[in-house]
């Protein structure tokens, strides 16, 4: 219900309109939804997650559990939004969540009938048996009926960016002591970011009204607001949260831009991604609930929630509030109710007597204290109608019943640690206050060995004013101070309010109170945790908090636990009999709540997904309609269909032309590095399994690259351009991982060798122009000299070809007469045209990367990543001639002797042909007799290239078999897709011109 | 030989702040010891620029030297006189270890100039870029989004930015759409 009396952040000449379950509804400018609902007297606003219980508002920030909302329709729906932090807007449409058929009567609250069949660990115990059940009864039903909001359907719209920043001081939360870390910092000369997760300054100060330097709160908080905005070096950023911490003194920081302004442009979220060099969270604290009978009934709610409710926005939950407490604080919240003209009719203490300055302005007023005492339970079942009072010591034994409509709870506060603890901050217990706060003495340790992190304020356990101001100050001025900024800030801001006289822990209400009033005790008000299900993990075994968590799934529902977590485990403590300290909390992880994937996706999507590495012919590939695959980064053209052509039929086309007249390949991606020094020769060595460094001037080698274990990790061929310069060229996928392969050694092992490296792969383009009719094309163009005597087989000449200049090399992966021509990549794509052009008389046709599979395949070429996975090596591939035996050490040479390595069980290659003609099954398995220890059937080899030869007009495949090469002739089983076996017959791998003439014609 | 084209053909954005494919530019990557004389008075020879200290680059109208590393300095020269220029080299670093490479067609130089241009790269590189921290004069090695970059800044409000070719459409989209999502404000604009 609206109040006459005006909320500080509503302007009630400005309504906005706005939809809830289909309903027009009107609040105003600076309601927030959960505010503008309250208005209209919407208290029920969902449904719990296991027993569908009715659930409305219990908090007014970030921790709200129940009030989930889904926001918006098609490409702008989002589910799970919480009501206390969507600022309202004109045509905000909200959806409740979590029911069926509708918010007011869901048959899903059966469940709560059945609630002592659904017990803590329910899931465990019920789904375990039959195992049958689970696919078919348990996991429909609970889909049917868990879960909260429906994920989009669609795409998102909306644009989303990342923003680096360094920071001196990072300062998470713009409450009083955040503000006056701020300050401090700032005053310093530091470079400071304050980030506020809501939409005002100020925190609870501003609410609670202490004094701060002699004049209001809100006065000092404008005053520091305009000293903050003149200050260069500082930023200040509301609606920004401080999403988590973690190492080095990186933060995450979400900012929500038009969230609240759909019509306005630009990105409508940004996630800061900064580096402070000290980090100080002066995120405050959290208002504990009550553990009393029927708690989640609509209407109790948190007494400081309400009162941000009245002060804030002028809206009350109820005419006649009762507040339960165990601490002064909540006192405020009946003054703050008496000054909006509301009833209170009592308030109810837990604690034995109630004398400090707050309880007694209350009695003032004319309100009724009752102390030693407590609520046995709650009336209503949408709303609350009234509460049954007992005494707090007993068990329950009704005392009174007062009719009302609300209940403020206050259980005393928690400190929101979770930012110090993300990145391993400890806490201690802190007995007088009964919650946990930062140690001190153990923060998250930043590169300096010093805690990174300072807590500050109420988050730090200072819930006074002069305190809290005054620790945020002198945190702000030690942080600034690390960085190097000395500038004295001045003095710290003195802060008043009245005194306050200490809580009695009160973990349930009333202390002795029987199971009949435990379970219904909630804790977790969105997963349906109670008391009793906490205190049946503790007798049921579950002794650690994280296993207590799980099994009872207290504190894991989308709210994290911020109001159940410290209620939850020290009823646990309790049960088990030990110190709440003992017991501990559940980790703190980030992020402090949800954020959308789309915020950590930023403008990394469609598009901009990931960068798509395109040669200088991409376009002319694209504009032939090649079909691209991915190979690393890159894209290649896999065939070039003609017509009506299927792929298959496309490679198969490629291949007999290259082999009858002449292809072209774009072979640009191959990897090609400059090695160049004094040493590089030596160094080569190392780095090849073969020998590089007696390589003459003009001529090429085909080398191996192993890792030190042994295995083959590369490989490609080397060409030496003069004295002291090698141009490696390594896979497509290899460059970049073999540049940095080259320079670990030679920046960490060998730093002393004079060589230096760099990659020279995107300079050139480079096209394979290969088949018998290549040199007739390159002759019919005109230019550097290319019979067989001027340029041999595996040697390379610059020149130039049709007015280009070129580097050719005679280098063949295909088995056929090859030159491998490289020109600048500026001049590729011309060049290129040139060739398609001057190619056509002689019959060219460009061939993709699958052709290029088939043409290596039909010469038993191996291919990293195909006949290679890390666990092979060269010896496995017969690969011995290119292992150099005159080398004292090469890289792998001592892996490659230990004793697996030699061992004659290995698998090694071998060709592979089906007796019947099909393909092999890519990856398919050679059988062998019996089963293994787990009942597999036992193997003896595998396949790791199988095509269908266009020139042989069967499927070929190569394989690694057991004792392979020496079973020649045999045929062995191997497995089918779908099932069975195909015999193939063990053969050499060279399918296809076994004595390499056509390729050194 | 036909004209080099480079890899965007001088594609451009419109906007408050505007990103540019800056043609070919001839490159050169030096490696060798940066502390002797010869190397230093090579940048003098080459670009008629003073050597430049760690993490900086001597910018004079389209040619510049870059910092790239403890042992490596990166010439940006017109495209047509590589070629002289590297000879330059092998002739003046004869008989010293070195290697001299052109990389003028592996790259791509882009322009992104305007008010917000510093906010627009410290959406996509995690490296400080605050005003007093990065500057004319300085240069970066860095990513942007999930690319290697390096980038300097040739005026107040113009960052020149090199990534490889391959890259290039990437880099390109990448920072058009910094520049249309806006300024973030965080930085002083016009910085």
């Amino acid at each position: 219900m609206r109040l006459r009396t005006n909320g500080r952040l509503v302007a009630k000449n400005r309504p906005v309109h706005f939809t809830f379950n289909g309903k027009r509804l009107q609040g105003y400018s600076g309601d927030t939804l959960a505010s503008a609902l309250l208005a209209n007297d919407q208290l029920l606003v969902g449904r719990s997650f296991k027993y569908h219980r009715p659930r409305g508002l219990v908090a007014a920030g970030a921790e709200e559990p129940n009030a989930l909302v889904e926001l918006g329709r098609g490409d702008r729906q989002e589910p799970n939004a919480r009501v206390t932090q969507v600022e309202l807007f004109d045509g905000l449409a909200a959806r409740s969540q979590n029911h069926w058929p509708s918010l007011e009567f869901d048959v899903g609250v059966i469940n709560a009938k059945l609630s002592r069949f659904l017990p803590a660990g329910f899931y465990y115990k019920t789904f375990m048996q039959p195992q049958a059940f689970w696919k078919h009864v348990y996991e429909p039903i609970i889909r049917a009926s868990a879960g909260l909001g429906r994920a989009p359907e669609t795409g998102d719209d909306h644009t989303y960016e990342h923003f680096n920043v360094t920071v001196d001081v990072l300062v998470v939360g713009g409450g009083i002591a955040g503000l006056a870390a701020a300050l401090a910092a700032g005053r310093a000369g530091a470079r400071v970011l304050l980030v506020e997760q809501t939409s005002g300054w100020g925190g609870r100060a501003v609410v609670d009204r202490p004094s701060i330097e002699g004049i209001s709160a809100q006065d000092w908080v404008n005053a520091t607001l305009a000293e903050l905005d003149a200050m260069p070096n500082v930023d200040v950023r509301l609606r920004c949260q401080g999403a988590g911490v973690f190492d080095h003194g990186y933060a995450l920081a979400h900012e929500r831009l038009t969230d609240h302004a759909p019509k306005q442009g630009g990105p409508r979220q940004r996630l800061w991604r900064i580096r402070a060099g000290r980090i100080v969270t002066a995120t405050g604290a959290i208002e504990r609930p009550l553990s009393f009978a029927y708690n989640d009934v609509p209407g109790v709610l948190l007494a400081a929630a309400l009162r941000d409710y009245v002060v804030n926005f002028g809206v009350a939950v109820g005419e006649r509030t009762v507040i339960v407490t165990n601490n002064d604080d909540a006192y405020r919240t009946a003054i703050a109710l008496h000054d909006a003209g509301l009833d209170v009719p009592a308030v109810i203490d837990a604690r034995t007597s109630a004398k400090g300055e707050l309880p007694e302005q209350v009695r003032a007023l004319g309100i009724k204290v009752l102390t030693n005492s407590g609520i046995a339970s709650v009336d209503g079942g949408k709303r609350v109608t009234g509460v049954q009072v007992c005494a707090q010591d007993g068990e329950g034994t009704v005392t009174e019943t007062i009719p009302c409509d609300c209940v403020a709870m206050s259980g005393g506060w928690s400190p929101v640690v979770h930012l110090w603890s993300h990145c391993g901050g400890k806490l201690v217990w802190d007995e007088p206050h009964a919650f946990f706060r930062p140690d001190a003495d153990r923060p998250p340790l930043g590169a300096d060995g010093e805690g990174f992190v300072i807590a500050v304020g109420t988050a730090n356990g200072h819930l006074f004013t002069a305190e809290a101001i005054a620790d945020g100050f002198s945190a702000g001025r030690k942080a600034a101070k690390v960085a190097g900024h000395t500038r004295k800030p001045g003095q710290a801001p003195m802060g008043d309010d009245v005194a306050e006289d200490a809580l009695t822990p009160v973990w349930i209400m009333p202390a002795q109170a029987p199971y009949k009033l435990r379970s219904k005790m909630w804790l977790d008000y969105q997963n349906d945790v109670k008391v009793s299900d906490v205190q049946l993990a503790a007798q049921e075994g579950f002794q650690s908090v994280e296993h207590a968590k799980r099994y009872t799934t207290l504190g894991m529902a989308t709210d994290q636990g911020k109001l159940s977590n410290i209620n939850g485990l020290a009823v646990l403590s309790n049960a088990l009999g030990e110190a709440i300290p003992r017991v501990g909390t559940t980790t703190f992880r980030p992020p402090y709540t949800p954020l959308p994937l789309a915020a950590i996706t930023g403008v990394a999507r469609d598009e901009l997904f990931q960068p798509i590495r395109k040669t200088p012919v991409h376009a002319w590939h694209d504009a032939q309609g090649a079909e691209f695959e991915p190979v690393g980064q890159w894209r290649r053209p896999y065939a070039y269909p003609r017509g009506d052509e299927t792929a298959h039929d496309a490679v198969t086309r490629e291949v007999v032309n290259t082999r009858e007249n002449v292809g072209l390949l774009d072979a640009s991606t191959l990897g090609k590095l400059i090695v160049k020094g004094p040493d590089a020769g030596k160094f080569l060595d190392m780095m090849y399994t073969n020998m590089m460094s007696n390589l003459a001037v003009g001529k090429c080698r085909y080398g191996l690259m192993c890792s030190e274990n042994g295995f083959l990790m590369d490989d490609g061929v080397v060409a030496r351009m003069d004295d002291d310069t090698w141009l490696c060229h390594t896979t497509t996928g290899g460059a970049d991982r073999i540049l940095a392969h080259m320079e670990d050694w030679l920046q960490c092992e060998w730093w002393d060798w004079q060589v230096y490296v760099a990659n020279v792969t995107e300079q050139y383009a480079q096209f394979a122009v290969v088949g018998p009719k290549a040199r007739q094309l390159l002759q019919a163009i005109g230019g550097m000299a290319l019979t067989k005597d001027d340029l041999p087989f595996m040697q390379w000449a610059s020149g130039q070809i049709g007015g280009f200049d070129v580097r050719v090399f005679r280098i063949s992966f295909s088995g056929e007469l090859s030159y491998e021509i490289a020109v600048a990549a500026g001049q590729g794509a011309a060049f290129w045209d040139m060739l398609v052009k001057q190619g056509e008389a002689f019959g060219l046709m460009p061939y993709g990367t699958e052709a290029l599979h088939v043409l290596r395949a039909e010469k038993g070429f191996i291919m990293i990543g195909d006949e290679t996975d890390g666990t092979v090596i060269p010896q496995d591939l017969n690969l011995n001639w290119a292992i150099s035996k005159k080398k004292d050490d090469f890289l792998g040479k001592r892996g490659q002797l230990r004793s697996h390595m030699v061992d004659p069980d290995r698998w090694k290659l071998v060709g592979l042909e089906t007796v019947d003609g099909s393909v092999l099954a890519d990856g398919a398995y050679a059988v062998a007799e019996g089963v293994n220890a787990n009942g597999q059937r036992n193997t003896q080899g595998r396949v790791t290239s199988t095509y269908y030869s266009p020139t042989l007009k069967k499927g070929i495949a190569m394989g690694l078999v057991k004792h392979g090469p020496t079973r020649m002739g045999e045929v062995i089983a191997f497995t089918k897709e779908g099932g069975g076996f195909v015999d193939a017959r063990i053969v050499d791998p060279v399918f296809y011109d076994k004595d390499g003439e056509k390729q050194n014609v | 030989m036909s004209d080099p084209i480079s890899a965007l053909s001088l594609r451009a954005t419109h906007g408050s702040v505007q990103v540019s494919d800056t043609g070919v530019h001839g490159m050169i990557t030096l490696r060798g010891d940066l502390a002797s004389s010869k190397i230093r008075s090579l940048c003098k020879d080459l670009v008629g620029l003073p050597a430049p200290a760690p993490r900086e680059v001597q910018v004079k109208g389209d040619a510049a030297v870059l910092w790239m590393s403890p042992d490596e300095l990166l010439f940006v020269l017109p495209y047509g006189s590589v070629a002289d220029s590297l000879a330059r080299i092998a002739k003046v670093l004869k008989g010293q270890h070195h290697l001299a490479v052109d990389v003028s067609d592996a790259r791509t130089m882009l322009r992104v100039d305007g008010p917000f241009a510093r906010e627009v790269i410290a959406k996509l590189a995690p490296v400080d870029l605050y005003p007093g921290a990065f500057g004319e004069g300085q240069v970066l090695r860095s990513r942007l989004g999930q690319i290697a970059a390096a980038f300097w800044m040739s005026g107040p409000q113009t960052f020149e930015v090199i990534c490889f070719r391959s890259v290039a459409e990437y880099a390109f989209d990448l920072l058009a759409a910094s520049a249309a999502a806006g300024p973030v404000g965080h930085f002083p604009r016009g910085t």
